[in-house]
């Protein structure tokens, strides 16, 4: 199985805060696929599932996200997720 | 036998209901068990929290469900209780355990540089509690029967949102304050509520009465009481439903004198209480928010007081300088170890000693004047040479913005009047308008702390003494021909309106979720009735 990655650069107003957090790892729960992120390009990697430990990276606007997924989806669930930071997480 | 209870009126009209008590965590006790009893005791707490919040995500919209939406996220989240089931394994009882766990992802929370983050060490706390509840057996605060009268020492405000206040209900409480979060929840939706009660908690059983105009609870009402209560309340409802339907419309006198009604803003979630279009503008917005490290964030500041332009859309938004000191600490900044805070060095007494911190927000705000009729006001000015010393600062920062080639443009620069000795020096004042803070000018003319319950009933503004106070700045104002208005609670006190317009105030700035009563409340003042006005 493939490893994939990708990045996508935070520009939404409040980083990866609460509600951006919620909606990444609702996001990444619909892939069968491991799928982490890091805030630099050789991690620390942190479960994608998993609000709690997102918020505890603390990823800030301007910074790079990194995602490396894993499985079937890998390379759906990397662009899925780039998409959405790439979006502001719809929310501006 | 009925008994009364004087307190604080936080939010007007009256509800009856049964008492149900919401025991502070502090004092809880349970008996420890075997580890594997102590992590099902666990397991089920955090399942119990999560249906509860997850039930209430159902019942709310906007912002009040985001709130919830991410506790949930994070109760479904396993990562939650990880090392809370480890020290669980370890010997630790359920509720130390996951006491320190928490207080880790707090701490994690709170020592981030970006205050969105820090904001949500809140919601963690608001989890923690929520799990002990269920761990203690106390009854949860997201499943407060409705109707009922909530009694507690304070009240959190997700607590609140818990419940489902269209089924009326009240709340007691024996320490808060009318000016807390909740209480202005509370306005917002009509729910009578008094804080202040004292800490004899346990007195208030069985059926309750709680009068949120009157400033007080009554044990026990008798049927008559009952009654009366109920005709008077559906009256407030029925009044209040008519306020809010006429919040458009200008504020005129029954004789036809218009006053300016502008709202006060604590923080962004204000701008969702009233439309802008039902207000004058902004007659008070707060920089509290300003923390330690946005002390020095011109662009942070800059882009919330923009929003803030853009919300009230042309409109007049007058923003105060940093207010701190007194009851508003902010580390590295204010002074510790005062004797006497309110006395010491506060507002613009700590600006102009921090002159780079003060130039920070005079830039913020020079620059947002660009984009509409923004006023800037100095707080807890005494003396006029402190009104020259920030003129001095403002026209610095708008000489170097000019030369920087920032757009920028010069705000309108006033002062608020809150020190008696300022306000009965006000002719002395250059300053392009006055505003007076009626509760500092209040506790200092009276010399009653505003926040002790004992001497809560000398603190009043309707005080003769404060009055004349009061009627003396607008005279000031007007023979210097600037603006007066009032930014203090009284403002917004349905009781102390009739004095204001009569000692010449014509315009008030008030909680926004109080805009609608207090326009009603100036359509029923007849001025030429109530005597010589100023």
């Amino acid at each position: 199985m493939q490893e994939v990655k990708g990045h996508a650069l935070l520009t939404n107003e409040v980083g990866l805060h609460a509600r951006p957090s919620v909606k990444l790892t609702q996001l990444a729960k619909r892939f069968a696929a491991t799928v982490e992120i890091a805030i630099a390009a050789d991690g620390p990697w942190t479960d994608a599932k998993s609000p709690v430990k997102i918020m505890r990276v603390k990823a800030a606007k301007g910074e790079t996200l990194y995602m490396r997924a894993n499985g079937a989806d890998a390379e759906d669930a990397v662009r899925a997720l780039a998409d959405l930071v790439n979006r502001k997480f719809d929310e501006e | 036998m009925e008994r009364r209870i004087r307190g604080r009126a936080a939010s007007e009209g009256l509800a009856i209901g049964p008492a149900v008590i919401l025991r502070a965590l502090e004092g809880a006790h349970r008996t420890k068990g075997s580890i594997a009893e102590e992590h099902a005791a666990l397991a089920a707490a955090v399942a119990g929290a999560r249906e509860a919040v997850a039930d209430l995500t159902a019942s709310l919209a906007g912002d009040a469900a985001e709130l919830i939406g991410f506790q949930l996220a994070l109760l479904e989240d396993d990562a939650l209780t990880e090392s809370a089931y480890a020290r669980i394994e370890r010997g630790d009882a359920a509720e130390d355990a996951w006491r320190a766990a928490m207080a880790a992802e707090i701490a994690g929370y709170e020592s981030a540089d970006d205050e969105y983050f820090r904001a949500r060490a809140s919601d963690l706390a608001d989890i923690r509690d929520r799990v002990l509840r269920h761990l203690f057996g106390l009854a949860d605060d997201g499943r407060l029967p409705d109707g009922a009268i909530v009694v507690a020492r304070d009240l959190a405000p997700s607590a609140f949102l818990g419940v489902d206040w269209s089924k009326g209900g009240g709340i007691a409480l024996g320490e808060g304050s009318p000016t807390s979060h909740v209480a202005m929840l509370a306005r917002g939706r009509g729910v009578p509520m008094v804080v202040g009660l004292g800490r004899d908690l346990d007195s208030l059983t069985g059926v309750l009465l709680v009068d949120g105009t009157r400033a007080e609870v009554v044990i026990g009402p008798s049927p008559e009481r009952m009654a009366l209560a109920r005709t008077e309340g559906d009256e407030l409802r029925h009044r209040k439903a008519e306020a809010i339907a006429r919040q458009h419309e200008p504020a005129l006198t029954r004789d036809g004198t218009p006053v300016t009604v502008l709202i006060n803003i604590s923080g962004p979630d204000d701008m969702a209480i009233v439309p802008a279009r039902a207000c004058d503008g902004v007659g008070l917005a707060r920089t509290e928010f300003l923390t330690a490290n946005l002390l020095h964030d011109e662009d942070a500041q800059y882009r919330a007081y923009a929003e803030l332009m853009r919300w009230a859309d042309g409109r007049p938004v007058t923003i105060r300088t940093l207010d701190a000191g007194g009851d508003k600490p902010i580390p590295g900044y204010t002074v510790d170890g005062e004797s006497n805070p309110f006395l010491g060095l506060r507002g613009i007494r700590l600006s102009l000693r921090h002159p780079d911190v003060f130039r920070v927000q005079l830039r913020a705000l020079s620059r947002a004047a660009a984009l509409g009729p923004l006023k800037v006001m100095l707080p807890m000015v005494t003396n006029a040479g402190e009104l020259d010393a920030a003129r001095g600062h403002l026209r610095a920062v708008l000489s170097d913005l000019a030369k920087e080639r920032v757009a920028c443009s010069e705000p309108v620069f006033g002062i608020m009047i809150e020190v008696p000795a300022a306000a009965l020096a006000a002719q002395d004042f250059a300053a392009d308008f006055f505003s007076i803070g009626t509760n500092d000018l209040t506790q200092y003319a009276t010399a009653a702390s505003r926040d002790g319950a004992e001497v809560a009933d000398y603190a009043d503004v309707l005080h003769p003494g404060v009055l004349a106070m009061i009627a003396h700045v607008v005279r000031a104002g007007a023979a210097r021909g600037v603006e007066v208005s009032i930014c203090g609670d009284a403002a917004g006190d349905l009781r102390a309106i009739p004095a204001l317009l009569k000692a010449g105030v014509r315009a008030l700035s008030v909680s926004p979720g109080l805009l609608p009563q207090v326009k009603a409340a100036i359509r029923e003042i007849d001025l030429a009735k109530l005597g010589e006005g100023a």
